[in-house]
């Protein structure tokens, strides 16, 4: 032990140097030039910060397109999923509740037109984004009660599903930040 | 066809893309032949003499885990110590406290043995200093350990008979410059580029839309994921890991970090063989393991997109499939891909969580880590199959009546002791302390722990047995990832998933250099007509069938009441 003990702490003290102080202060002078410039980007409305692209935030009035439930309500100072089981008892109480809640606002809903993303809590607690089928659901109600043209909305929708990558690789969906802004900009 | 099951073909094909060609370079670069990266020379030999290090002294295989062993017990005891005290050290801007001493403990041998089990949120439990100066450290190390302990092995079987292994420092340092830090910048930049936060800045706070509100973790993490998935470590910036926006911000990221994490453990297998001169050997395992993985993944990703039968039951749509626990822009397809990729590499890192994935999934999850040697972690996993092979080799030597060999060399009483020891310890390991845990929770459920045994459990019943299992097991193989409900933040779970993450790292590690080292030593039998051969498919199959036989006698009966019983019983 003694012959190595004296290089292995010469070498930890080079690789700190290296690995912890060069290597993240490069990729630091590389995100400068992304969005946001490396700190996360954000969305403004009229030069306000009202949330940040990629993390998702809670819309509970029925003005609003609504996002997925959350196990952290969508407070983004920590993140979590339910991490309840399958066949956990409680959590399927939870999904009934959620199912009920949803049918009282949208009382024109078979249970069967809603996707399973609505009344399940997402893996972060902060997921931005749903469903094309879980927005399409919700317009009737946000139409009535903005008293707005359905198809109009429904438009409004359309124009905000981002494809898969390359069109090819992975789910469509909405961000439902973005969605609720060009919502509240339709005049 | 949709275009989420297109888009875990594309990541499976990109992996290989990369793997293969990277297997090569690795066998070159070890090896110390002539190659285009040797420009980074200059930046080795820096290190190697600011740090008093000769790379050309041969080691024997004793000399070579000492000096392995010397480091790693270094940085053990220098990062408890930070951790505890990283309340008082600078780039603390959220604020956050040390970590108490058990909590510390199971940290620092989490991250130094490739696990990051993670019973801290990072958010909360960590600053900026850890995070980069310990957590993202010790990613880059205990994977180029790893590697360089493989090499060794590599080593042993090029040369017909030797005791030099080569040099630890040399293997290891070159994993770091060579590979790890060369395609971290690359990752990192995609990542960076994508979304994720790679500022020092701290916590925000914004009123959202609705008018509440609202704070935002953040942080230098692009760097950190990238190293997290390239050296099969896992242990992420924020709490949910990959299923956090900022740290896997879109398919385009999700698609690279799988492949990151995926891509070392193959290339190690094809480098062995390069390296060794026996590609069709590296070929034959590697199309074995690939078989494993194969029938792992396909009934995982079928059984999440058969949604849950208890919420179909309820009437609503899972058209894509089961979705608590998982991110709308990955969805089912991509969520099980990963759940499986993370399981048989020792990652662990999850871009959904594992404890709400169907109760067979969460099997298939635990067999991949129990089986824990199909590509495996980096360097580690091909340090495991290895012996499983020595086991298949005295197997079939008892079977044909000849004594065995491998590569030319004799395989006497004591490799196959040390090899049975070492298939023996991960049943042991994982059995008995799921044993201990689930006698605690029956009988002391009022223990005085900071989270009492009668609230470790998220989920009643057969799910429950299943925290406790998955989290021993994730400990074994050094896979860090969790079924998340299980209250692991107390003295019990810290002190306890730290001694099996300890045996569960370096003991599989010894053995394997032990045996090479051994057998290396021995007179070189050139092969004749009454050789076992190794390298046919035959052997192959043979080894599976080891693999196969040897875990499902070991974990048949804790599967059947854990995900077992609860699948049957939502029937």
């Amino acid at each position: 032990m003694k012959t190595f003990i004296i290089p292995a702490i010469r070498l930890t003290i080079v690789l700190t140097i290296l690995l912890c102080v060069i290597y993240p202060l490069s990729i630091m002078l590389i995100g400068k030039a992304s969005k946001g410039a490396g700190n996360g980007e954000t969305i403004s409305v009229n030069g306000k910060v009202v949330g940040y692209a990629n993390i998702g935030q809670s819309f509970t009035k029925p003005q609003y397109f609504w996002g997925r439930p959350s196990a952290v309500a969508y407070n983004a100072a920590g993140s979590a999923g339910s991490n309840k089981g399958p066949s956990n008892p409680d959590y399927l109480k939870d999904v009934s509740n959620r199912i009920d809640t949803l049918l009282k606002y949208h009382p024109y809903l078979k249970r069967s037109d809603i996707p399973a993303d609505l009344v399940t809590a997402s893996g972060s607690g902060l997921d931005p984004d749903i469903s094309p089928d879980a927005a399409k659901i919700q317009i009737k109600r946000v139409a009535e009660y903005r008293k707005l043209d359905e198809q109009k909305v429904a438009a409004l929708l359309n124009n905000q599903i981002e494809k898969p990558l390359l069109g090819m690789f992975g789910p469509s969906k909405v961000n439902v930040l973005r969605l609720n802004i060009a919502l509240d900009q339709l005049k | 066809m949709n275009t989420e099951l297109l888009g875990i073909i594309a990541s499976f094909v990109i992996t290989l893309v990369i793997a293969i060609p990277l297997g090569k370079y690795l066998a070159k670069m070890y090896a110390g032949e002539k190659i285009w990266t040797d420009f980074l020379k200059p930046i080795e030999t820096g290190i190697f003499k600011l740090s008093g290090i000769n790379p050309k002294e041969p080691m024997n295989w004793k000399q070579f885990l000492k000096a392995m062993m010397t480091i790693n017990v270094l940085w053990l005891v220098y990062g408890f110590f930070v951790l505890i005290f990283q309340d008082k050290l600078p780039l603390n801007p959220d604020g956050n406290p040390g970590q108490s001493a058990d909590l510390a403990f199971n940290t620092i041998i989490s991250f130094v043995v490739n696990c990051n089990l993670q019973h801290y949120s990072g958010e909360t439990g960590a600053t900026y200093l850890t995070q980069h100066f310990i957590f993202m450290f010790l990613h880059f190390t205990s994977c180029a350990t790893g590697m360089a302990c493989a090499v060794a092995v590599f080593k042993a079987f090029r040369d017909k008979t030797t005791t030099d292994l080569g040099n630890f420092w040399e293997f290891f340092v070159k994993s770091i410059t060579r590979v790890l830090l060369p395609l971290s910048v690359i990752i990192a930049t995609i990542l960076a580029f994508n979304g994720t936060p790679s500022s020092y800045a701290g916590k925000d706070k914004f009123i959202s839309l609705q008018g509440d509100t609202v704070n935002v973790s953040r942080g230098p993490a692009a760097a950190m994921i990238a190293i997290k998935h390239l050296g099969t470590n896992g242990g992420g910036w924020f709490g949910a890991n990959s299923a956090h926006p900022l740290e896997n911000p879109n398919y385009l990221t999700n698609m690279t970090e799988i492949a990151a994490q995926f891509i070392i453990p193959v290339a190690m297998i094809l480098a062995f063989g390069y390296y060794i001169r026996r590609k069709k050997l590296a070929w034959v395992i590697f199309g074995f393991m690939m078989l494993g993985v194969l029938m792992l993944m396909l009934p995982t990703i079928s059984s999440e997109l058969g949604g849950n039968p208890l919420i179909a039951k309820m009437g609503i749509s899972q058209t894509t499939g089961a979705m608590e626990g998982k991110e709308v822009r990955f969805g089912p397809a991509a969520t099980a891909y990963w759940s499986t990729l993370t399981t048989v590499t020792s990652t662990g890192s999850v871009n959904g969580m594992h404890d709400s994935t169907m109760a067979l999934t969460g099997m298939w999850q635990l067999l991949a880590m129990m089986i824990n040697g199909f590509f495996g972690g980096c360097g580690v996993g091909i340090l495991n199959y290895f012996i499983y092979l020595i086991i298949a080799v005295f197997i079939s030597g008892l079977m044909v009546g000849r004594t065995p060999e491998f590569l030319g060399h004799k395989v006497e009483a004591r490799e196959v002791k040390i090899a049975a020891l070492i298939t023996l310890l991960s049943p042991f390991l994982i059995l008995v302390g799921t044993a201990i845990s689930s006698y605690v929770f029956t009988n002391h459920l009022g223990g005085n722990w900071a989270v009492k045994p009668s609230s470790w459990l998220n989920n009643p019943g057969y799910h429950g047995f299943s925290e406790m299992l998955y989290e021993y097991t994730s400990s074994n193989a050094n896979n860090g990832s969790g079924f998340e409900g299980l209250g692991d933040g107390n003295i019990f779970w810290n002190f306890t998933t730290g001694i099996v993450l300890i045996m569960g790292r370096f003991l599989p590690i010894i053995g394997p250099v032990a045996i090479a080292g051994l057998l290396a030593q021995k007179k070189y039998i050139p092969e004749s007509a009454g050789t076992l051969k190794i390298d046919t498919k035959t052997f192959g199959l043979m080894t599976f069938a080891v693999i196969l036989v040897l875990n499902a006698l070991s974990y048949f009966p804790a599967l059947a009441l854990g995900p077992l019983a609860e699948y049957f019983s939502m029937k």
